[in-house]
């Protein structure tokens, strides 16, 4: 059943979770872009600011209304929430006896999740297939995912680089929250719509002044809904990535491979991308050390590199690696798509490589453009 | 924080260690088998892991230096063989330890050779030099159940006569299976082959269209080896290879190994030349 609480009610929510010892990560201004990090406030939402986003260009705007979500989706992802850039795995003692492993606190901070979009719920649900793996499961991922109370927000101003429509991942959130938020602004009436979808989300607005959703309300936010669906920057077509996987020699990889500085941005940014590597270091005191796991990216030389040197050696393998993994293999891997349509891997690119153009241009063309057979019978080097 | 006092906590116990810590090992056996490679042989301190299978991997750890995948050499008893080339700074740790010395090991990880697939057929087993330590124990493995395969022939290529690994073993496999010996560069005393290890796969007596070819070496031999084996009639999928990536943690977390749909962590090492061939022609994959 839908409920309707005003700004005040929203602001509740925020104070609610606090209240029940939630660390509140919300979108909020920070360094000239919206991310997401610890609110003490409904207060501290990017009240009245929107971005504009392109390849290669973010740069915030005033809406010049009260609105609290009137932004596309947060510049960062919330993945560093759940599958933290650096993660302490142990950390040992060597002695005459033996090696004592010590583990790190398993318990972790309660947060709630503040203003998910529905592309970002999406990844969370990718995510879960690497981590939560019935065969090997990341018991601090486990954890972190459990605790995390999530509150949705729909989205209806998706921006210039967001594609979520052509995913399926969006722009409204139906599952995998606790709460869902859609807020109206029209004729200077300010509200929001709320969901449960979980015992502890129904619970928790139970606690809020609220009133039904009215018939009204429901056809304002399914308005929003379809024009955001209309207004999507950019669009991904399902056929592309197959058709592109086949063009492995393709003219188009040696041309992104000019563009594209490897700087590993796009993996950084991108709510989905795992990889990590496990780091071995020790410190000033005899006999201790530490293991930890870092965020990695396919983009770095060190990535797949054996001894000998790695296994991709240039920009072109390790942007192809990046591109099919995230649009193709993933689908063999995990059951579905890697890329949730977020746009920030656009965004962020100093160059402004766009993946649904590159996408679009490698399976579009092959050899009809003048593509090579593939002949080669090298294996990797 | 808590201080664990068992030393070993094992892949999944229940105490929820979590598959990336690793269990603590001591080194019972130690031995040069080169200027540049070493077998240890590692003993549980508490807990031992899973009994690994030939073809599988287990992870090895030295705190403060790193973790590398290397592949199992065999068992001596309960106790774990692992056969370790220097050639770099974990590597070069790991061959340093001496009998006493501790380390971590996390696994067994991957999917094996899988010989069962092979009963009452034809076995060929082809070793490009590093790739007789994986191979090693299913050879093994074939002489103590030797009645339920057909013909089995072992061909080993090698640098030169004196860095072939294993000498004496591959002598006494001799005594019960073909085996084959090649050498890139011989020595004045050699007096077998020279060349590399395709050209003995045409003399070898397995029925190339009843056998399973296990096979294990440097990319370029097997893609070669593989090649010539398909073209003598053995289908791909009876092909089976080891793949080598730089794992960091052997469960599909870490994404490092990936090789078009696969993670070789836990869909191979072992693979069936079918599935890799696809992916490997595409350069740099």
């Amino acid at each position: 059943m839908t409920r309707v609480v005003d700004t005040a009610g929203l602001d509740e929510i925020v104070r609610l979770l606090r209240a029940a010892g939630r660390t509140v990560i919300a979108p909020t201004v920070r360094d000239g872009t919206i991310v997401p990090a610890e609110i003490e406030s409904g207060a501290e939402l990017p009240i009245g600011w929107t971005e504009d986003q392109n390849g290669g260009y973010y740069r915030l705007a005033a809406t010049d209304t009260p609105e609290r979500f009137a932004f596309s989706s947060p510049s960062d992802s919330w993945k560093r929430y759940l599958h933290p850039p650096r993660t302490l795995l142990v950390r040992t003692r060597s002695t005459e006896a033996g090696i004592d492993v010590e583990l790190p606190d398993p318990s972790a901070p309660s947060v709630a999740l503040f203003g998910v979009r529905s592309c970002d719920l999406a990844a969370m649900h990718v995510l879960d297939q690497v981590f939560l793996d019935d065969a090997a499961t990341d018991p601090g991922y486990a954890a972190r995912r459990a605790d995390a109370f999530i509150v949705a927000a729909g989205c209806a101003h998706p921006g210039n680089t967001c594609f979520c429509a052509s995913m399926q991942t969006g722009p409204t959130p139906n599952a995998g929250y606790d709460l869902a938020v859609a807020e109206l602004y029209d004729n200077g009436q300010h509200r929001f719509l709320i969901d449960s979808g979980s015992d502890r989300g129904a619970n928790l607005l139970a606690e809020v002044d609220s009133r039904p959703a009215t018939e009204a309300d429901t056809a304002a936010a399914a308005a929003a809904h379809d024009n955001a669906v209309q207004h999507m920057g950019r669009t991904l077509s399902p056929s592309d990535p197959p058709a592109a996987a086949a063009h492995t020699d393709h003219p188009r990889w040696d041309d992104v491979a000019e563009r594209c500085l490897a700087c590993g941005n796009c993996t950084m940014v991108c709510p989905t991308c795992f990889c990590s590597s496990t780091q071995d270091s020790s410190g000033l005191i005899p006999g201790e050390a530490e293991r930890w796991r870092v965020w990695d990216s396919c983009f770095t030389a060190d990535f797949s590199s054996v001894h000998g040197g790695p296994v991709r050696s240039t920009t072109r393998s390790r942007y192809r690696q990046w591109l099919l993994h995230k649009l193709v293999t993933w689908h063999d891997q995990f059951g579905m798509s890697g890329c949730v349509g977020c746009g920030r891997c656009i965004t962020a690119c100093p160059v402004g490589i766009d993946l649904t153009a590159e996408i679009a241009a490698l399976a579009r063309s092959g050899s009809e453009s003048g593509e090579a057979p593939n002949t080669t019978n090298a294996t990797v080097t | 924080m808590t201080l664990h006092e068992d030393h070993a906590v094992s892949i999944g116990s229940t105490d929820g260690a979590g598959p990336m810590v690793p269990v603590i090992h001591r080194v019972v056996a130690a031995t040069a088998d080169l200027d540049d490679t070493t077998t240890l042989t590692v003993r549980p301190v508490d807990n031992a892991l899973p009994r690994p299978q030939p073809g599988q991997f287990n992870m090895l750890w030295l705190p403060g230096i790193g973790e590398v995948p290397i592949s199992l050499a065999g068992l001596d008893g309960d106790d774990l063989v692992h056969t370790i080339r220097n050639v770099g700074a974990v590597t070069d740790a790991l061959c340093s330890l001496q009998v006493g010395d501790f380390l971590g090991v996390r696994g067994p990880f991957g999917a094996g050779w899988n010989l069962a697939r092979a009963r009452g057929r034809d076995v060929l087993v082809v070793a490009g030099g590093l790739g007789i330590v994986p191979l090693g124990p299913l050879v093994d493995e074939l002489i103590s159940d030797r009645a339920n395969f057909g013909q089995v022939s072992v061909v080993i290529g090698n640098r030169s006569p004196d860095t072939l690994l294993y000498p004496e073993r591959v002598k006494s496999w001799a005594e019960s299976l073909e085996v084959e010996v090649t050498v890139d560069v011989a020595s004045p005393d050699w007096t077998g082959h020279v060349g590399v290890v395709t050209e003995l796969l045409t003399a070898v007596n397995t029925d190339p269209a009843n056998q399973i070819a296990f096979v294990c070496g440097p990319e370029v031999m097997m893609r070669f080896a593989a090649e010539a084996v398909i073209d003598r009639g053995t289908p791909a999928e009876n092909v089976l290879v080891s793949l080598e990536r730089n794992m960091h943690c052997a469960i599909g977390h870490c994404g490092r190994c990936q090789l078009g749909p696969m993670f070789i962590c836990k869909d191979g090492p072992v693979l069936p030349w079918s599935r890799v061939d696809p992916v490997l022609k595409a350069r740099s994959r």
